[in-house]
C-alpha cells in the first residue's frame, strides 16, 4: 500500500471520510492511468493500453487529522482529440495535471490545462503539476538548452521517442523538461509540483498526500458537494436519483420507486 | 481518423450521445464527431462567449453579466420526468454518478389573467383557486377514476374502454367544466394543442399517471433538472462511451456521407475518411433527408430577478394554455437560475417557446414575454423541426428527430428507443451497470 495509507494516526482512524473529487489531466500517453493504478494498487503494466474500461477509482488518505477519500476521475481517453468535456472537470476539489519530463510538447499541454482550469474550474481548486516519467532519464543529467529552442523543436523531437521504446536501455532518452523550468512555472502559478515514476513508483504517493494536505476541508464540508456525497437529500434541495424515496436503490425496479399512483 | 469503425456518430445532442454510449457498451467500435467544439448540439448549454457568438455574431458579452464559468445556458427549454424514460436510462447506465440534479420548484398555469400554481399536495389542491368547490369534487372522482383504472378490469371501466374512447367523452362523462379541462389537457397531460381529444383517451391517461407519479417521486413539482444545465446530460453519456471505447472528436468538419451502391461507407473530413457500416446524425448533419414539420421560437430571456407572482421561486414551468390567448399551441416558459448553476448569481434565466403558427412568431411569445418581469437581454431563435423521411434500414443512414416543443424528454426517448431498434434490430432493453464501488472491485479482482 501507499505511504499515504501508512500515515494514517490513531486519530484518524475513527474519523469520517470528506469525499474529494480529483480529476486527472494532461496530454495522451503522458502516464495519468499508470500514476493511479500506482498510487491506489501499487502496480505497474509496461506498455498499458490507452484508458477504456473503468476510469473511476477511489483511495483513501490519512493525515494525522483527517481522513479524505479521493474519487480519482481518468480521462477515458477523451483527451486524445482535445474533446475532454467539461463535465469532467466540474465540481473537481482537486486536479493532477501530467506531463512527460521527456517531452516538452506536454509541459505546454499542461500549462494550457492550468489556465482552462483557472479560467472554468472551482475557484478553489488544488492544482498538482506532476513531471512523470522521470526513470527514463534517472541517470542522465538534465539537458540544457535555452526556452526558445524547446518551442520550436520540442514537439518534433518528442515524435521521435516512440512509446514502446521506453524501456529499451540502449535508447537514449534525454530530458526535456529541467526540474527548475517546470518548478518555477508551477511556483508562479501556484500550483504544487511533483516529479515521478509511476513504474518505479518515485514521488507517487506524496502527490497525494501533499494534495490532501492542501485541500480546504472547512470549504468542502460546506459546499454543496457534501449532499450528493452523502448519497442523501440535501437540504439543498438535490435529489440522488439512484435512490428512490424510500431510500432503496431503484436497479431494475422503476415501476414501483417511489410511484403514488 | 481513417480507421475502420462499425458506427460513426455525428453531431453531440443527447440523442446522438445516449445512443453512442448504448451501442460502446454492447461492443461497438464508434466515432463520435461534432462540427462544434463543444458538446450538447442543439441540446448544449453555453457560456457567455459561446451564446454571443451564436446569437450576437462574437460580440464581447458586457462585464456585468459576469463571468464564463458562471453560465450554462440552455438552447432547448426541457426539464426531466422524475419518473421519465431518460430518469430510467440514467440510473441503469449509472450515467448519475457523473451529474447532480436538483428539482425543479414548482409548477404554474395561466388562466384568467392570473398566474397560479399547480397543486403539488392535496392541501394545495384544496386551497387551489384553479376551481370551484363543486368543481374539486367533479375533478377529484375524474382522478379517483384514472387512477383506479384497470385495463384487465372492466369493473373500472364504467363503461368506458380508454383504447377507444375518446378523451372529450370521458371529460364529458364528469362533467367538467371547459377551465378544468384546460387544465387537464394542458397542465398535467402536457398536451400542446387540442388533438388530442378527439384520440382514445388512453394516451391522455397515461401522461396524466406520468405526471403524477413524477410529482409524487419527490414532491413540489414533477420536474428534475442537471445542474450545470441540460448540457450535461450529453456529455455524461458521451463519458459512457468514451470508457466503454468510443472515441471522440470535437471542432470536427465533416464533408460529406460516403455511399457505395446506395449504403453508407464511410464519413469524410477533409482528405480522410472514417470507414463504417452505419451512421447516426442529428438533422443538421443530412439535411438532404429530413423534412420539416413544424417551427418552434424560443426566446432566451436574461432577468433580473425571478418572474412575477411566482412566489421567488428559483425554477419553475409556467404553461399558458393555447385557449388563454386564443392560439392553437401553449406558450411555454421555462425558468432556472444561478441554484442550478447556469447563470450569475443576481440573474434568471426563461425560455418562453411556442410553435410557430404565423409569420411573426416574435409577436406570438408576447403574451408570455410580458409576464417575465423587465427582461436585460433577450436571445431568440426560430428553428425547424426535423424529421428523417426514411427510417434508414436502406442506406443504414440513421437521422434523429429535432428537439420539439414538449417541455421534458419523453419524446427523446421515444426517438432514442426507435432509432436504436432500428440501427440494431433489437429492442433496447436496459441493463443495470455496475456501481462505482463494483466495478472497483472487479477490476482488483482481474
Amino acid at each position: 500500500m501507499s505511504q499515504a495509507n501508512d500515515a494514517a494516526g490513531p486519530a484518524a482512524s475513527n474519523m469520517k471520510p470528506v469525499q474529494v473529487k480529483l480529476v486527472l489531466l494532461g496530454e495522451a500517453a503522458v502516464g495519468k492511468s499508470s500514476l493511479v493504478l500506482r498510487f491506489v494498487n501499487d502496480e505497474f503494466q509496461l506498455n498499458k493500453e490507452p484508458t477504456i474500461g473503468a476510469a473511476f477509482l477511489t483511495q483513501k488518505c490519512r493525515l494525522e487529522d483527517k481522513v479524505i477519500k479521493f474519487e480519482i476521475w481518468d480521462t477515458a481517453g477523451q483527451e486524445r482529440f482535445h474533446s475532454l468535456a467539461p463535465m469532467y472537470y466540474r465540481n473537481a476539489q482537486a486536479a493532477v495535471i501530467v506531463y512527460d519530463v521527456t517531452k516538452a510538447s506536454s509541459l505546454e499541454k499542461a500549462k494550457s490545462w492550468v489556465k482552462e482550469l483557472q479560467r472554468q474550474a472551482n475557484p478553489n481548486i488544488v492544482i498538482a503539476l506532476t513531471g512523470n516519467k522521470v526513470d527514463l532519464v534517472a541517470n542522465r543529467k538534465s539537458r540544457t538548452h535555452n526556452d526558445g529552442e524547446v518551442d520550436e523543436d520540442g514537439e518534433q523531437d518528442a515524435q521521435e521517442i516512440d512509446e514502446d521504446e521506453e524501456d529499451d536501455e540502449d535508447y537514449a532518452i534525454t530530458r526535456q523538461v529541467p526540474t527548475e523550468e517546470a518548478s518555477a512555472y508551477a511556483q508562479e502559478s501556484g500550483l504544487l509540483f511533483f516529479e515521478t515514476s509511476a513504474k518505479n513508483g518515485q514521488g507517487v504517493a506524496e502527490v497525494f498526500t501533499e494534495i490532501a494536505k492542501k485541500i480546504p476541508l472547512e470549504h468542502i464540508l460546506s459546499s454543496s458537494r457534501g449532499a450528493r456525497a452523502g448519497g442523501v437529500n440535501g437540504s439543498n434541495g438535490r435529489v440522488d436519483l439512484q435512490n428512490g424515496a424510500n431510500g432503496q436503490r431503484l436497479g431494475g425496479q422503476q415501476e414501483k420507486g417511489g410511484c403514488a399512483c | 481518423m481513417d480507421e475502420q469503425y462499425d458506427v460513426v456518430v455525428m453531431g453531440t445532442g443527447l440523442t446522438e450521445c445516449i445512443l453512442s454510449g448504448l451501442l460502446s457498451i454492447e461492443g461497438k467500435k464508434v466515432l463520435h464527431m461534432d462540427r462544434n467544439d463543444y458538446y450538447g448540439g442543439e441540446s448544449a448549454s453555453l457560456n457567455l462567449t459561446q451564446l454571443f457568438k451564436k446569437f450576437r455574431d462574437g460580440d464581447a458579452p458586457a462585464a456585468a453579466l459576469g463571468k464564463d464559468r458562471d453560465y450554462n445556458v440552455d438552447l432547448i427549454p426541457k426539464f426531466m420526468m422524475a419518473n421519465g424514460e431518460l430518469v430510467k436510462i440514467l440510473t441503469h447506465t449509472d450515467v448519475t454518478r457523473y451529474l447532480e440534479f436538483k428539482q425543479i420548484a414548482g409548477s404554474y398555469v395561466y388562466r384568467d389573467g392570473v398566474i397560479a400554481k399547480v397543486p403539488a399536495t392535496e392541501m394545495e389542491a384544496v386551497r387551489s383557486p384553479l376551481m370551484g368547490l363543486f368543481e374539486k369534487r367533479r375533478a377529484k372522482k375524474f382522478f379517483e377514476f384514472v387512477q383506479n383504472y384497470k385495463a384487465d378490469d372492466p369493473a373500472t371501466h364504467s363503461g368506458m374502454d380508454i383504447n377507444t374512447t375518446p378523451m372529450d367523452n370521458i371529460y364529458k362523462h364528469f362533467g367538467l367544466e371547459a377551465g378544468t379541462i384546460d387544465f387537464i389537457g394542458h397542465a398535467l397531460a402536457l398536451h400542446l394543442e387540442d388533438s388530442y381529444l378527439n384520440r382514445p383517451a388512453k394516451e391522455t391517461f397515461d401522461r396524466i399517471t406520468l405526471y403524477m407519479s413524477s410529482m409524487a417521486r419527490w414532491g413540489k413539482s414533477p420536474y428534475l433538472y442537471p445542474l450545470y444545465g441540460l448540457g450535461e446530460l450529453p456529455q455524461g453519456f458521451a463519458r459512457l462511451s468514451a470508457i466503454y471505447g468510443g472515441t471522440y472528436m470535437l471542432d470536427k468538419k465533416v464533408d460529406e456521407i460516403v455511399y457505395e451502391n446506395g449504403k453508407v461507407v464511410g464519413v469524410r473530413s477533409g482528405d480522410e475518411i472514417a470507414k463504417c457500416s452505419q451512421v447516426i446524425c442529428d438533422p443538421s448533419y443530412a439535411p438532404e433527408k429530413v423534412h420539416t414539420t413544424d417551427r418552434v421560437i424560443r426566446a432566451i430571456c436574461l432577468l433580473k430577478g425571478p418572474i412575477p407572482n411566482t412566489d421567488n421561486v428559483d425554477s419553475f414551468q409556467l404553461i399558458i394554455p393555447q385557449n388563454q390567448v386564443k392560439r392553437k399551441n401553449d406558450i411555454y416558459i421555462a425558468g432556472v437560475s444561478a441554484s442550478h448553476n447556469v447563470c450569475e448569481k443576481n440573474h434568471y434565466l426563461a425560455i418562453v417557446s411556442t410553435v410557430v403558427e404565423t409569420a411573426n412568431p416574435q409577436e406570438e411569445i408576447q403574451a408570455g414575454l410580458a409576464l417575465l418581469g423587465p427582461i436585460v437581454d433577450k436571445f431568440v431563435q426560430v428553428v425547424d423541426i426535423s424529421e428523417p423521411i426514411k427510417d434508414g434500414k436502406d442506406d443504414q443512414v440513421f437521422i434523429s428527430k429535432s428537439y420539439d416543443a414538449t417541455s421534458h424528454f419523453e419524446t427523446v426517448c421515444d426517438d432514442v428507443k426507435d432509432l436504436y431498434k432500428r440501427i440494431t434490430g433489437n429492442d433496447l432493453v436496459l441493463k443495470q451497470r455496475l456501481t462505482q464501488e463494483e466495478e472497483q472491485k472487479e477490476m482488483a479482482d482481474h
